[in-house]
């Protein structure tokens, strides 16, 4: 029973934590793929940025005085996501559509996104150094643990509060994206966009009104990614590089274009890291005296050691890359 | 030679002599000796990018490839290993990979004794995890044991242009590896392919202790010239002797940079560049002409990166420090990008200009941000705002910054570079 | 003062000019059609006007406005419409998504609209909620034009509406081209299958080699015997 409890925590909950993290990045991504068809590199650093944004406004709020029942962290997030939005916007009119104005290829994007993750990285670890921040300065951060006792556990289920927000958010967000996409006048000028640009421009659909939605909500979302992982976790400004690849993992997987696609490309890669680096020799140790000598006294019998839990990502970015890069729900590709 | 490019190099001699002359005859060496291992290998870039059309985001991960080659063939051989059961055990992973090998190609061959094919790609999967598997269970011990007895495998102690050959040899291979699977995608998604490559690599390098040692670093990594402390033992006096030992290795480094710029532009000018260009330029015209394009790309793909193994040989070597904790993308794939994008692609010479000014600029932006700071600092005081922290730390960052807008003012005002490629036209 | 004029349009694709020197006039209350061979420049022509590729010297008006070189998204709402020849639905949205996309221009209620083009065309209505992309051929023709009627155009433009279509829905095609005119929106087309087309055209222009070779009303061009020699296969 215990072992299950620890599965439950370290690969269900923190599967589920992961993946909504990655998912919101993901969904980010994969809609700037959709409409403006390319890699946004900068998308980690866009939620770096954002983390830090709100870091900010939880200082503010702090030293006015104010508290909340819910932590400061997820009530500036309105604010935070609007910022950050804002700036995504700024970026593309600074840097992006003056490139696309040239006829730029994809690839040369790319690449000036990779000079955009640069320029950010720079500017937030010039204003707030390299060492690492916490969201909790101010107030504890909740932690709820519920007794398994009734099913024969000793140690509790634990989930923090920041995480249960987390989860909640994201069923809220996606929920919200789904009607947007669906209902709205707008969404279906994005989805229209998506699926076939230069129809969508003939049909008289307002193609600089989509694009400067797409970049508002891929910065709002990747404000309350960055923001929610690092009230998980803590804030750190290489928070970025670690999360972009796997990010775009995800929404390569679901297939780029497809924003349902991004989300379950998100739980996907979260749960695949979770899963690989979780230690299976816990569930062996019950079963030790039915089994052969090698394999009750195996240790770390974890797929991929914990220092390589990064590579999980890459690995499923570059086999999903070859194999079938148009990801499951058949989005665009080569 | 043009007069452009001239003119141009002609200003990087000026830069140099300034940079002499304000801060020293032994850091402007050091600068040049580094600054000349890029340009190695912004030209084996240049080749793969300029000439191949090929997005290469892996030179990290190539670079450390390079750097682990000369750490491990040219340090003194690790005696405690050899005399342990570290070979037997190490040994033994190595054939377990050999098998998983095997396993792997036969279950990819399996169709041809008639498998039906849904079965065939459960088998390739099921070979994969059965050969991975088994290989942990033989590396996880040995480098467990490895690692508390002897510490690492150590080197083979052989002379350290072995490792420099070794390198180039390596980072080839693994290019040819990474080139077979991933040549055949367009080219943002191949650039997405290439970091990931690069972070596995990294990956691997990084945390294969008993291999590399890991964190810890490998060092004195040996030089091919008479180190600056041979020439103290002298009698010569500190600085001077820095100027001598690092002269000579900056002799080296410009030999083999020169022969290799010799040699590609020999291979640009004839028939084999013609042919690269033809590809590069219209891949489907080429290859409805009978030109196997994919096997051209990985040829090219290779040929760069091989200069890239060497480069990164030298790059540990002068340092005499292998360190894969200090590899990071900036410094080592995108700063190179920055060299040919900036320097001109599809050019040598310009892919070399790029190398060392590119590297000189981001070596002295780090002293002139910190000027910069102090003086911005000075100002906040006497304004009564309190003085900047961490000014260090912050220059630093300044010169990231830099970079990444100097990458962008590149794509949007100059994307062929200073020197761009000088297409000849055959009258 | 005609409904759509292009005076003397010189155009192309960057390099030699495809189209050199066209002259087209139509009215409200016209359908009008340009033929000829391959490379003429009929479908260059219909990009022109509307703003898909640029022209270098000569003008486009649009009830008297001049609309040379406009960008597409500014033409719908001033009354133009353009159904491309491929991929002119967005296969992945629904019929009825695709025909309110045709309306995104409009801020008034569009139900009304909605209505009369699944009267034009029932079988749409019968597959409102299905993907664009899952329907056949000639159902997708009739979701493109549906979708470019939706925004209530003054001139509606085609361009090869019956190529790839078996002939029982190349007639339907026609026909609903024919009603959508008498409801009082002008109509200028390309068509490959010029004798179909110019029997019922009111203007016809005959273009080869990027210029003007006849012009005339559809059954004139049909009866002469230059033209059907030349360019009618006889």
């Amino acid at each position: 029973m215990d072992e299950l409890i620890f599965f439950i925590n370290k690969v269900i909950v923190a599967g589920t934590v992961l993946g909504s993290i990655y998912a919101l990045g993901a969904v980010g991504v994969t809609l700037i793929f959709g409409i403006l068809r390319f890699a946004h590199f900068a998308h980690g650093d866009m939620m770096t940025l954002g983390a830090f944004i709100a870091y900010v406004l939880v200082g503010a709020f702090a030293a006015l005085g104010i508290h909340l029942p819910i932590p400061l962290g997820v009530a500036v997030l309105p604010f935070a996501m609007a910022l950050t939005a804002v700036a995504a916007l700024g970026l593309d009119r600074g840097f992006y559509a003056p490139l696309r104005r040239m006829g730029a290829q994809p690839i040369t994007l790319l690449i000036a996104s990779i000079g955009v993750t640069l320029m950010l990285q720079g500017l937030v670890r010039l204003f707030f150094g390299t060492g690492t921040r916490t969201f909790f300065e101010f107030e504890t951060k909740d932690i709820f643990r519920f007794d398994m006792s009734w099913i024969g556990g000793s140690r509790p289920i634990t989930v923090t509060g920041p995480q249960l927000w987390m989860v909640a958010l994201v069923v809220v967000t996606v929920l919200a994206l789904h009607l947007f996409l669906t209902r709205s006048r707008l969404g279906k000028g994005m989805r229209a966009m998506s699926d076939n640009p230069d129809l969508a421009q003939v049909s008289g659909i307002n193609t600089a009104l989509v694009v400067r939605v797409t970049w508002t909500i891929a910065g709002a979302l990747a404000c309350m990614a960055g923001t929610m992982l690092a009230l998980d976790v803590s804030l750190k400004p290489d928070l970025a590089f670690n999360i972009i690849l796997p990010v775009f993992a995800a929404a390569v997987v679901g297939g780029l274009g497809q924003t349902y696609g991004a989300i379950a490309g998100g739980f996907l890669v979260g749960f695949a890291e979770t899963l690989a680096v979780f230690d299976w020799a816990v569930f062996v140790r019950p079963f030790r005296e039915h089994l052969p000598d090698w394999l009750a006294t195996a240790s770390g019998l974890s797929l991929v050691p914990t220092e390589y839990k990064l590579t999980v990502a890459f690995v499923i970015l570059v086999i999903v890359l070859l194999a079938r890069p148009t990801g499951i729900f058949k989005g665009l590709s080569t | 030679m043009s007069r452009r490019v001239a003119l141009a190099y002609l200003g990087l001699a000026v830069l140099v002599v300034v940079i002499a002359m304000t801060r020293g005859v032994s850091t402007a060496m050091l600068l040049a000796a580094i600054s000349s291992i890029y340009a190695l290998v912004a030209l084996g870039l240049n080749i793969q990018f300029g000439y191949g059309g090929l997005f290469n985001l892996a030179i990290m991960g190539l670079m450390m490839i390079g750097g682990m080659a000369v750490s491990n063939i040219s340090m003194p051989v690790n005696a405690a290993f050899w005399a342990s059961d570290g070979p037997l055990l190490l040994g033994r992973a190595i054939g377990a990979a050999l098998a998983g090998t095997c396993l792997v190609i036969v279950a990819h061959q399996s169709w041809r004794v008639g498998v039906p094919r849904p079965l065939v790609t459960w088998l390739k999967v099921l070979a994969w995890f059965v050969g991975y598997i088994f290989y942990r269970t033989q590396i996880d011990p040995a480098a467990a044991y490895i690692e508390k007895t002897s510490g690492w495998v150590g080197g083979l102690g052989l002379p350290v242009w072995a490792g420099y050959a070794a390198g180039g040899v390596l980072a080839g291979l693994a290019a040819y590896v990474i080139g077979k699977i991933s040549l055949g995608l367009r080219s943002d998604y191949l650039a997405i392919a290439t970091i990931g490559m690069s972070e596995i690599i990294r990956a691997f390098v990084k945390n294969m202790d008993w291999l590399t040692r890991g964190t810890l670093t490998v060092t004195p990594v040996p030089w091919p010239v008479p180190l600056p402390g041979a020439y103290q033992e002298q009698g010569v006096d500190i600085g001077t002797s820095f100027v001598y030992g690092q002269g000579a290795f900056l002799a080296v480094t410009l030999a083999i940079l020169i022969v290799s710029v010799i040699l590609v532009e020999r291979a640009y000018g004839g028939p084999w560049g013609r042919m690269m260009r033809a590809v590069r330029d219209n891949h489907i015209a080429a290859a409805s002409m009978g030109k196997d394009v994919k096997a051209r790309q990985v040829e090219i793909f290779v040929f760069g990166s091989v200069l890239m193994g060497i480069g990164g040989a030298l790059l540990s070597s002068f340092n005499q420090l292998f360190d894969p904790g200090g590899y990071q993308p900036i410094n080592h794939t995108f700063l190179i990008w920055v060299m040919v994008i900036v320097g001109g692609m599809g050019n040598s010479y310009g892919a070399v200009l790029g190398g060392f000014l590119v590297y000189m600029l981001w070596a002295m932006s780090e002293p002139v941000s910190a000027v910069i700071f102090a003086q911005v600092s000075n100002l906040t005081s006497w304004m009564g705002l309190g003085a900047i922290p961490d000014i260090d730390a912050r220059a630093a960052q300044m010169r990231v910054f830099f970079l990444g807008f100097v990458i962008w003012l590149s794509l949007r005002f100059a994307p062929k570079g200073l020197l761009p490629e000088v297409i000849r036209r055959h009258v | 003062m005609a409904l759509i004029e292009v005076r003397n349009v010189v155009a192309g694709y960057g390099g030699a000019p495809i189209l050199n020197g066209v002259n087209i006039a139509i009215e409200q209350s016209d359908i009008g059609v340009i033929v000829g061979p391959n490379g003429a420049g009929k479908s260059t022509t219909l990009k022109a006007i509307f703003g898909l590729l640029k022209v270098s010297s000569g003008e486009v008006l649009f009830e008297g406005e001049d609309i040379t070189n406009s960008l597409p998204d500014r033409l719908v709402p001033r009354g133009l419409s353009f159904v491309p020849q491929e991929k002119n639905v967005f296969t992945t949205l629904s019929v009825e998504e695709n025909l309110e996309m045709g309306a995104f221009i409009r801020r008034d209620d569009i139900s009304g609209t909605l209505e009369e083009i699944y009267a034009m065309f029932p079988v749409l209505a019968e597959k409102r909620r299905q993907p664009a992309g899952e329907l056949s051929g000639g159902q997708r023709q009739m979701v493109a034009m549906g979708r470019a009627l939706m925004s209530k155009p003054r001139l509606l433009m085609l361009d090869e509406p019956s190529a790839g279509l078996s002939p029982r829905y190349v007639l339907e095609i026609f026909e609903h081209i024919v009603t959508v005119n008498k409801a009082g929106v002008g109509i200028l087309m390309v068509e490959q299958n010029a004798r179909q087309a110019l029997a019922f055209a009111s203007r016809g222009f005959v273009l080869a080699q990027g210029q003007n070779r006849y012009t005339g009303t559809g059954p004139e061009l049909i009866a002469d015997p230059e033209v059907a020699k030349s360019f009618l296969g006889g």
